[in-house]
């Protein structure tokens, strides 16, 4: 506890929510993973098609494709996922670079660097990926041994009925959340998602990173086997990668809706404000300090 | 200082997109020359780390006949148009010579009957070209090792380069020549060889007939194809842009185990 106040609707307390390392930690990979999505972007314009099994290129079928389509003179860009075809002329298959429709997979403005150039995405995606994992492996070694895993982000027997996360859905739909003594700890649902997250969506994107290095190959041939192939897991790779992109989404939403300046201030100093019911202890005392 | 930054952003403006403009401060770290600098200490760990833990003999996968891509796409040069290469290809090959030498006790020139005549090895291997497509082949060819071990490496020797007939890019000062490098780790890999064949076939000229190397666990662009000239080397620095190969020159990493 760093310190109080009392309002009219009760005590305001700090807390102490996030360690030097977690938010370290966080903001690195806020950094870290943005130049992984950008770069990798710019990786996956050099060849826009996607693959199941070990081998995959122009004259096999794609699992997705950005494409781009001469329709009458004019450049169409279409995407294509499976059998079903849609038009995303302007953002994907087809953008607009200087003025002019240019056959791009994703556009200019959401790769790294903004023109094409493989090999400096490459570059830049090996860099981050190296800061990415030392830093997750930072963070995990302190996770373990500072109990930060089973203190804050082990689920309760209770917290895992299903009554218990029903109720706790509906109440985030409504966008009402934890206040008082409740909010001095994760909720399950923020439990459950960060440790997927941390245990399953980022060692996949791992994993499915490795697996399309030839020279990983051969020192863990089994990746292969686990992901069906480097073709799958370039498809994986992709897919991990929307799946982080839609957690971090729905994170910033959550930290908005739920009170931006105090979940920043969590982040960044590590003292997170909470309204608690003043005791009748407490009370007078704060009733001394601020009459 | 106002009117500077909107002349600035005048000439910025006039030249490029808005979409562009809100990533011009990324480009613009991309091309410093200190940054790029610190980028590129990645390769560095890349290697180091991979070498650690594959080992120098642990094979790339190898795969089963009914693995086999149905079509192997062929990427970059498809025919050199060269005087010297369009002879040799009309001879089929006959006069077409593969010279060893630089830092070698016994400079050679081999034919392809000679190479053909030398034990062999057929390997059904992944080519993954850099982009991020897949075909799998099968290669039949020399071991880069035996022919290596004919002519006498000297001590200094350091790294293998391939001299190949085709000009991927036509410059004025003939740098678009293309070439490519291994150090003496993956020369002397087992699976890596000079493939005469492919999908047992003789090499066809869009797969790089007649020789083509192949160094299993690194990319496609390490592959070089219409190879003319090996030449064992203590530093590859004096070849072209110094950086050891024809894409390695033009930004991509010498190591390509990724």
């Amino acid at each position: 506890m760093f310190g109080s106040s009392s309002t009219p609707s009760g005590q305001r307390t700090l807390i102490r929510r996030h360690s030097l390392t977690v938010r370290l930690s966080h903001w690195l990979n806020v950094l870290a993973m943005t130049v992984l999505l950008f770069s990798g972007l710019q990786i996956f314009n050099a060849h826009p098609s996607l693959y199941w099994g070990q081998y995959g290129a122009d004259d096999d079928p794609a699992v997705l494709s950005l494409q781009a389509v001469d329709n009458d003179g004019a450049l169409k860009g279409v995407t294509r996922i499976g059998s079903l075809s849609l038009d995303t002329t302007g953002v994907l298959g087809v953008s607009t670079v200087d003025g002019e429709p240019t056959v791009r997979g994703f556009p200019a403005w959401i790769t790294l660097p903004s023109y094409q150039d493989l090999a400096t995405g490459r570059r830049w995606h090996f860099f981050f990926a190296w800061a990415f994992v030392l830093n997750g492996l930072v963070y995990l070694a302190y996770g373990l041994v500072s109990r930060h895993f089973r203190r804050d982000l082990l689920p309760t027997r209770a917290e895992l009925a299903p009554s218990h996360l029903g109720h706790e859905i509906a109440d985030h739909a409504r966008l009402r959340f934890p206040t008082g003594e409740k909010a001095r700890h994760y909720n399950a649902l923020q439990k459950l998602t960060y440790l997927a997250v941390i245990f399953l969506m980022l060692p996949g994107m791992i994993l499915t990173g490795l697996t399309m290095s030839p020279g990983f190959n051969a020192f863990a041939p089994w990746l292969l086997d686990l992901f069906g192939g480097r073709q799958s897991a370039r498809t994986l790779h992709f897919l991990f990668a929307t799946s982080l992109v839609a957690f971090v989404l729905v994170h910033i939403a959550m930290v908005l809706a739920s009170g931006v300046v105090n979940n920043m201030r969590s982040m960044i100093t590590g003292r997170y404000a909470i309204r608690t019911e003043p005791s009748p202890a407490s009370a007078s005392i704060a009733s001394e300090i601020a009459p | 200082m106002t009117s500077l930054l909107t002349r600035r952003r005048f000439l910025i403006g006039s030249t490029l997109t808005a979409s562009a403009l809100g990533l011009t401060g990324c480009d613009g770290l991309a091309e410093d020359g200190n940054v790029q600098s610190v980028i590129r200490m990645a390769e560095r760990l890349t290697m180091g780390t991979q070498r650690f833990l594959i080992g120098d003999t642990a094979l790339a996968r190898e795969f089963r006949a009914e693995d086999l891509s149905p079509t192997f796409r062929a990427n970059g040069s498809t025919m050199p148009d060269g005087a010297e290469y369009q002879a040799l290809l009309a001879g089929g090959f006959a006069q077409w010579q593969l010279k060893i030498g630089g830092l070698v006790e016994h400079p050679a020139s081999l034919s392809l009957a000679a190479l053909k005549a030398m034990p062999a090895r057929t390997q059904i291997t992944r080519h993954d070209c850099v982009e991020g497509w897949s075909a799998i082949g099968q290669w039949t060819g020399v071991p880069l090792g035996a022919v290596l071990k004919a002519a006498g490496l000297k001590k200094e020797a350091r790294y293998i380069v391939f001299h190949c007939a085709d000009e991927y890019e036509k410059t004025l000062d003939g740098s678009g020549w293309y070439y490519e490098s291994i150090d003496l780790v993956d020369a002397f890999h087992p699976q890596t060889i000079l493939a005469y064949a492919m999908n047992g076939r003789d090499l066809e000229v869009p797969h790089g007939a007649p020789l083509r190397l192949r160094v299993e666990r690194q990319l496609g662009y390490k592959q070089a194809k219409y190879l003319m000239r090996i030449e064992a080397v203590a530093d590859l620095k004096t070849f072209y842009g110094g950086n050891g190969g024809f894409w390695e020159d033009r930004g991509y990493e010498w190591y390509a185990g990724i």
